[in-house]
C-alpha cells in the first residue's frame, strides 16, 4: 500500500531503496505536470489561452506574499482532512466521514467557547483544540465501533454519519444556538480569548510583508504539528505499529496477539480527531463562530488529498499545498479572466483527477511495470 | 541426436536496490526435458523464472523461446507463446468449480453468449485423464486439498496450451503421496513432449525426476549437471559451497515436567462439523512431539486452538498448570508460547513491514521494545541485526521490506522471531517449508537445541522425514483425531503413512505403542469424520 520510501518504515536510516525513494518523490511531480498539460487542453478547448490561464493562476498563488499566505490558509483544513483519511486508511479503514466529523468538531468547539466566556486564552485555546478533536473523534468512533463489533462496513456508516452531522448541527444552530436577532443560521461570535492569532503580525516582524487582512493563522502551525504527530503515532508508537499491522495483514496481526477490534476503534478515533481539528482553522482561526453548512466539502477533498499523498503524513502535507495552490489561483482566474467560474471548477477537478490517476500510472512506469500489475499475494512474495 | 533448445536465457541480470538477484545468468533448457533449478534461499531462482515468464523485467540479457527472441514480453504474451507457470500461491477463485477456473478467460461458449458448461467440463476431463490428473471438474476449489488445487492449476496451464511449464517449488506444500502423484503427471507431460522447469529445495527429488540440473548461488549459475551423474551430496556442495550434514545429531531426551496438556479437546469448523475431536496430548519439557498427518486433518485447528486463534467447543488446554483454554492470543504468547505458523504469507509476516518490524511482531508490546506506548527504534534495530546475523537472513538489512525477501528468507525471519526469547512451548508448523538445505540443517539443530534447553516442542510437518528425525514421540492425526501415537524411532514411514490415510483407524481410542497410565478405554468417540 505504501511506497517503499517516503516514511515507509520505522527504521531510522534508510540508505537502501534509493530508487524507490526517487520514484515516490518523482511520480507526483511528473503527474502534476501532466495534469497541467491536459488541463491546458481543456482551457484551450473552451477557447481561452492556456498560457494566460495558468499565468493568472500561478500569479494568484505565488505572485505575492498575500497569495502565498492564502495558499497556506486554504491548505490548512485540507491537511487535517487529509490526515484523517490517511490515518484511518493505515488500519485498512476507509473513513469518508471526515465531513461529518469536522462539522461535529467545529460545533463542539464553538459551543465550548461560548460556554466559557470569561476564560483566559491560555486555558481556552488548549481546551478548544481538545474539544474540536474530541468532537471529531467521538463522531468517528461510532462507525469504528460498529465496524469492529458487528463488521458493518465503515463506508456506509460514515456516509450516514455525515448526513446526520450536517443536519444535526444545522438544527442546533437554527433552533437552539442561533445568534439572537440575526437571520443567518450561525452561532454568536466566540470570545476573543478563544481566537487563534493571525500570522501576519509575526511575518511582518521578520520583514515578510504579509498583509493584515490575510487570514493565515496559527491553525497552520497546528496542522504542521498534526502532520508530525500522525507520523509519530504511526511509526514510533506501539499503537501505530498495531494499526499498520492490522491494516496490512489482519490475520498476521491477530496471530501476533494484537487486539484487532480495539485497534480499529482507536484508529477511527484518532482519524476523527484529525478531522475535528479542522475547527482550529475554520472556527478558532477564521470565522470565530459556527456557521451552518460552512464546509462545502472539505472532508471530501480530504479523500483526494490522502490519495494523492499516498496516505503518508508528509504526502498529505504536499498534496494539501497543491490543492491550496489550485483553490487560491482559481479565485484570481475568476476575477481576471473571462473563463466562466464553472469551467474553472471543471479544470480544477480535472487537474485533481489527472494528478491522482497520473501519479499512479507514473509510479508504476517508473517502478518497472510488469511485476506491479499483479496486486495479488504473488506480487508480494519473492519466493 | 541434435537437441532442440526450448528456453535459452543469456547473461540475464536483475538488480534490486540492495541485491543483485540475477548476475549474468545463462540458462538453457532442452525441449522435452525436466530441468531442475536449485540453489540457496535468495539465489535468484524465482526471479529468474519470473523474468522468463514476463512478470519481472530484466536489466540486461536476452531470452529465446524455441529459437525466437523474446523482448519485453508480459505474462499474457508468455501464455500465448505456450509458456505456463504454476505459481507457488495458486491463483484460483475459491467459490468457482474446477472447470470454471480452468476455462476462465477463454471459456467455450454457446452462440458466443453463454458459457458452455458441458464443453468446459469435457475439456477438463479430457486433459485430466490424459495425464493422470484425476480431478472432479464440478468440485469447488474451496473443497479441494492443496494437492488437488495444484492439479487444477496445472490443468489450467495446460488448457491454455502451455508446452513449457514452470513450477516454482511445487512440492513444498504436498504430502509425500501427492509428490509421487505429481511426479507421475510430470513424467507423462514429458512423454507428451512438453518441457518442464521446476524449482525445488529437495535434492532427492532432483535426482529422482530431473534430467538436468542448473545450480545457482548468489545470483549466478555455479554448474549444470546431468541428474543421472550426480548425488545429493554433490549437489548440496555445489549449492552451498561447503559440505552439508544431511542428518542432524540428536542426544537422548531428558524429560521434565509436563508443559502442554491437551485433554479431550474438540473444536468446530466453519461448517459446524468437528474439526477436532477429543484430542489428548501431553508434551513434557525437553520433549519434541511430532504430529504427522495429511494436511487438512485437524493439525491447523489443533495449533490454532492451543494458541488462542481458534475457539474450542470442549476440553481444555493447560500450559504448565495454567488453564489457557480460549485465552486471547496475546495472553497465551505472554505465557511463553512461540508459534511458527504454517502459512508464512497469511500470518507469519506483514509484507509491507520492514524486516526489523517483522522481527518484532508479537513481541512489540514487551518491555524493552515498548516503553509507555513508544517503540524503542534503536532496540528494535539492534534486535533485528542480532537475529539477522544469527539466522543468516539475506540480504542482511533490517530496513528492507519483508515483501522483498525471497520465500526462504521470509521463512527464516519467522523462525528467527519465534525461536527468540525463552519460550516454554514452541509450536513449529512446517518450520522448514521452502528453506534451503543449509537452513534446514540450521533450523533442525535449533529445534533440538531448544528441546535440550528444556523447551517443549510441538512439531507439525507434512515432511515425514522431518517428523521422523526430530521427534521423541510421534502422533498421527486423521479426521480431527489422534489415531495413533508412537515412540520416536519405533515406527516405519510406511506404518505412519497407513495411519495418516485412515487405514489403521478403528474409530476408537488411538493406537499407542506404549502403555499409557491414564488410558480409560470404552469411551467410544464418534468417528464420523472419515
Ligand atoms: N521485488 C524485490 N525487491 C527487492 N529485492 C528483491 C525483490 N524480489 C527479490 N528480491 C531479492 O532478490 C534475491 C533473489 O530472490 P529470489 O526470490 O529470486 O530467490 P530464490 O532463489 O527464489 O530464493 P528462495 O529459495 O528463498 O525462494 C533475494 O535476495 C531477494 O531479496
Ligand atoms: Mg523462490
Amino acid at each position: 500500500m505504501s511506497p517503499p520510501g517516503a516514511l515507509g518504515t520505522i527504521t531510522r536510516a534508510r540508505k537502501s531503496d534509493g530508487a524507490g525513494k526517487l520514484v515516490s518523490l518523482l511520480s507526483p511531480l511528473v503527474a502534476v505536470l501532466a495534469a497541467f498539460l491536459v488541463g491546458g487542453l481543456v482551457v484551450a478547448a473552451i477557447g481561452e489561452s492556456p498560457l494566460r490561464f495558468y499565468s493568472v493562476l500561478f500569479r494568484g498563488a505565488f505572485g505575492s506574499v498575500d497569495g502565498i499566505g492564502l495558499v497556506l490558509f486554504n491548505a490548512t483544513p485540507l491537511i487535517f482532512a487529509g490526515l484523517a483519511v490517511a490515518f484511518a486508511f493505515r488500519s485498512g479503514l476507509f473513513n469518508i466521514g471526515g465531513e461529518g466529523q469536522l462539522y461535529i468538531g467545529s460545533f463542539v468547539c464553538a459551543w465550548a467557547a461560548l460556554k466559557m466566556p470569561g476564560a483566559p486564552a491560555v486555558l481556552l485555546i488548549p481546551v478548544l483544540i481538545l474539544a474540536s478533536a474530541a468532537g471529531g473523534a467521538l463522531w468517528a468512533a461510532i462507525p469504528g465501533y460498529l465496524k469492529a463489533r458487528f463488521g458493518v462496513h465503515e463506508v456506509i456508516n460514515t456516509i450516514m454519519m455525515n448526513f446526520i452531522a450536517v443536519a444535526l448541527t444545522g438544527y442546533l444552530v437554527v433552533e437552539i444556538f442561533k445568534e439572537p436577532g440575526q437571520m443567518t443560521p450561525q452561532t454568536a461570535v466566540i470570545p476573543v480569548a478563544g481566537e487563534l492569532p493571525r500570522l501576519a503580525g509575526f511575518f511582518q516582524s521578520i520583514a515578510v510583508p504579509l498583509p493584515n487582512a490575510n487570514p493565515l493563522n496559527a491553525s497552520f502551525l497546528i496542522a504542521l504539528v498534526a502532520v508530525w504527530l500522525a507520523w509519530f503515532i504511526l511509526y514510533r508508537t506501539t499503537l501505530g505499529y498495531e494499526i499498520r499491522a492490522v491494516g496490512h495483514n489482519t490475520s498476521a496481526a491477530e496471530y501476533a496477539g494484537i487486539n484487532v477490534r480495539r485497534t480499529l476503534v482507536m484508529a477511527m478515533l484518532l482519524s476523527g480527531a484529525f478531522a475535528g481539528l479542522v475547527a482550529t482553522n475554520e472556527i478558532m482561526g477564521f470565522r470565530h463562530r459556527f456557521l451552518d453548512n460552512f464546509s462545502s466539502g472539505i472532508g471530501f477533498m480530504g479523500i483526494a488529498v490522502a490519495l494523492l499523498g499516498r496516505n503518508s503524513p508528509l504526502g498529505v502535507l504536499f498534496a494539501a499545498l497543491l490543492f491550496g495552490v489550485l483553490n487560491t489561483g482559481a479565485l484570481e482566474v475568476d476575477i481576471f479572466t473571462d473563463v466562466p467560474r464553472e469551467l474553472i471548477l471543471v479544470v480544477q477537478a480535472v487537474t485533481i483527477i489527472l494528478v491522482v490517476v497520473g501519479n499512479e500510472i507514473v509510479r508504476r512506469r517508473l517502478a518497472g511495470g510488469a511485476q506491479k500489475r499483479r496486486p495479488s499475494k504473488e506480487g508480494l512474495e519473492a519466493s | 541426436m541434435p537437441e532442440k533448445i526450448a528456453v535459452e536465457m543469456r547473461g540475464v541480470t536483475k538488480r534490486y536496490p540492495r541485491v543483485l538477484a540475477c548476475d549474468g545468468v545463462d540458462l538453457s533448457v532442452r525441449q522435452g526435458e525436466i530441468h531442475a533449478i536449485i540453489g540457496e534461499n535468495g539465489a535468484g531462482k524465482s526471479t529468474l523464472m519470473k523474468i522468463l515468464y514476463g512478470m519481472v523485467r530484466p536489466d540486461e540479457g536476452s531470452i529465446k523461446l524455441n529459437g525466437k527472441p523474446l523482448i519485453g514480453h508480459s505474462a499474457s504474451d508468455s501464455i500465448k507463446l505456450g509458456l505456463g507457470m504454476v505459481h507457488q500461491h495458486f491463483m484460483l477463485i475459491d467459490p468457482f468449480t474446477v472447470a470454471e477456473n480452468v476455462v476462465l478467460g477463454i471459456e467455450p461458449t454457446k452462440a458466443g453468449l453463454f458459457i458452455d458448461g458441458r464443453a468446459a467440463r469435457e475439456r477438463v476431463e479430457r486433459l485430466s485423464t490424459e495425464y493422470g490428473l484425476a480431478l472432479d471438474p464440478d468440485e469447488r476449489i474451496e473443497n479441494l486439498s492443496v494437492g488437488l488445487e495444484q492439479r487444477a492449476e496445472i490443468v489450467k496451464v495446460l488448457y491454455r496450451g502451455a508446452d513449457i511449464l514452470i513450477l516454482d517449488e511445487p512440492t513444498g506444500v504436498l504430502t509425500p503421496q501427492e509428490v509421487t502423484e505429481l511426479f507421475v503427471v510430470l513424467r507423462a507431460l514429458r512423454e507428451s513432449g512438453r518441457t518442464i522447469i521446476f524449482i525445488t529445495h529437495k535434492l532427492n527429488e532432483v535426482i529422482e525426476l530431473a534430467d538436468r540440473v542448473t545450480v545457482m548461488r548468489d545470483g549466478s549459475v555455479t554448474g549444470v549437471v546431468s541428474a543421472a551423474e550426480t548425488t545429493p551430496e554433490e549437489l548440496a556442495t555445489m549449492m552451498v559451497g561447503r559440505d552439508v550434514l544431511l542428518r542432524v545429531e540428536r542426544q537422548e531426551a531428558t524429560l521434565g515436567e509436563p508443559v502442554l496438556t491437551v485433554s479431550k479437546l474438540s473444536a468446530l469448523g466453519r461448517k459446524g462439523t468437528h474439526v477436532l475431536e477429543n484430542v489428548d496430548l501431553e508434551i513434557r519439557s525437553g520433549e519434541i512431539l511430532g504430529i504427522a498427518g495429511v494436511q487438512g486433518n485437524g493439525q491447523t485447528e489443533l495449533v490454532d486452538a492451543i494458541t488462542g486463534l481458534h475457539a474450542t467447543s470442549s476440553g481444555s488446554v493447560t500450559l504448565s498448570g495454567t488453564d489457557i483454554t480460549n485465552l486471547k492470543p496475546r495472553a497465551i504468547r505472554d505465557l511463553g508460547v512461540a508459534h511458527v505458523p504454517e502459512d508464512r504469507l497469511e500470518r507469519g509476516i506483514v509484507p509491507d513491514f520492514s524486516v526489523a518490524e517483522n522481527l518484532l511482531l508479537g513481541h512489540h508490546h514487551r518491555a524493552g521494545y515498548s516503553h509507555r506506548g513508544l517503540i524503542n527504534v534503536a532496540k528494535m534495530e539492534e534486535h533485528a541485526r542480532t537475529l539477522i546475523a544469527e539466522h543468516d537472513i539475506r540480504p542482511a538489512d533490517p530496513s528492507i521490506s519483508a515483501a522483498h525477501l525471497s520465500g526462504g528468507n521470509q521463512q527464516k525471519l519467522i523462525v528467527a522471531r519465534e525461536f527468540d526469547g525463552a519460550p516454554t512451548l514452541l509450536i513449529a508448523s512446517q518450520p522448514t517449508r521452502g528453506v534451503d538445505i543449509g537452513a534446514i540443517e540450521f533450523v533442525h539443530t535449533s529445534i533440538l537445541k531448544k528441546r535440550d534447553a528444556g523447551v517443549a516442542v510441538l512439531l507439525v510437518s507434512a515432511e515425514l522425514s522431518e517428523i521422523m528425525t526430530l521427534s521423541d514421540r510421534i502422533a498421527v492425526m486423521y479426521g480431527g483425531r489422534i489415531v495413533a501415537e508412537f515412540e520416536g524411532g519405533t515406527v516405519s514411514e510406511e506404518e505412519l503413512g497407513r495411519y495418516m490415510t485412515g487405514a489403521g483407524d478403528s474409530g476408537d481410542e488411538p493406537v499407542r505403542n506404549r502403555p499409557l497410565d491414564d488410558n480409560s478405554p470404552g469411551q467410544a468417540a464418534a468417528g464420523g469424520e472419515a
